[in-house]
């Protein structure tokens, strides 16, 4: 029974990864990506991880795939699918993806895992091992995260970089560092 | 359901990550290929958590948080290439090629 909902999962998972990076419209490709990472939350539940998975849910599903279609709305105008994929890249793609995964698979299938079966850490102790353990690692996280933010909104808003119009025949377009009063 | 099986699926997602980071030229597709990849890496951290106790779920929670910086960061620059090209292929932006 349980055996059943992985494979159920697995497959559905693989099935969302490839429609990813085949699909030619972004806002699908983005819808895709939103499915198997909502697939994944429901695997980790399955793997004993149920505080993951609702971080999964919350933080990917409902920030990143949102995040990703606004940016995909933003910028509207994008080139149409015939620019995309020639046929040598799409083989050097195949070639490169299966030796990576044949690669992985060698490792993983000649390395003797362990096989444990303690039990996982639960919730409580998740909470623990973070503000104990992890301490340091955690206050660096959220300022990296705050520092971030902060620099997309920085590199979103200027207004000073040269447009396509204002470009024409100078020899190199640079982006003018500070503002300007011009505009 | 062992270990094995868990980090055989996740080496598979990995792959079509890198398939679609290979083939795609548009900067949202590839951020998104880059997505399959960190979430691969994340499901082997779990499974290992899982399989073999080792306390790796920590370690989940802090690659969710730097991915989500990375996106952050990686659209602000789509739209910095967007408003400078208009256009979000990467072959745009290789002026610097030399």
């Amino acid at each position: 029974m349980s055996d059943a909902w992985f494979w159920l999962l697995a497959a559905g998972l693989c099935a969302s990864a490839v429609s990813v990076v085949r699909s030619r419209d972004l806002v699908r490709a983005v819808l895709w990506l939103a499915l198997g990472l909502l697939l994944t939350a429901g695997l980790y539940a399955y793997l004993d991880a149920p505080f993951l998975a609702g971080v999964q849910v919350l933080t990917y599903v409902g920030g990143v795939a949102t995040l990703m279609v606004f940016g995909v709305m933003v910028t509207r105008r994008h080139t149409s699918a015939s620019a995309e994929a020639s046929n040598d890249s799409n083989a050097v793609g195949v070639l490169a993806a299966l030796g990576v995964f044949a690669l992985l698979a060698t490792a993983i299938l000649k390395t003797d895992l362990p096989e444990s079966s303690a039990p996982t850490q639960t919730t409580a102790e998740l909470g623990r091992a973070l503000l104990d353990t992890y301490l340091l690692a955690f206050e660096a996280v959220s300022l990296l995260l705050l520092a971030a933010i902060v620099g997309a909104v920085v590199i979103a808003r200027r207004r000073d970089v040269e447009t396509r119009e204002t470009r024409g025949s100078a020899a190199l377009p640079s982006i003018r560092v500070g503002r300007t009063e011009a505009d | 359901m062992t270990l094995v099986q868990c980090l055989l699926l996740a080496s598979a997602l990995f792959s079509v990550g890198v398939y679609g980071l290979i083939t795609r030229r548009q900067a949202v597709a590839m951020l998104l290929s880059i997505e399959l990849m960190v979430n691969a890496a994340n499901l082997a951290l779990v499974a290992f958590a899982k399989y073999a106790g080792a306390p790796t779920q920590p370690l989940v929670l802090f690659t969710l948080a730097i991915t989500v910086a990375e996106v952050a960061v990686g659209l602000a620059l789509v739209m910095l290439l967007y408003r400078r090209y208009d256009d979000t292929l990467l072959d745009a932006a290789s002026e610097t090629k030399g």
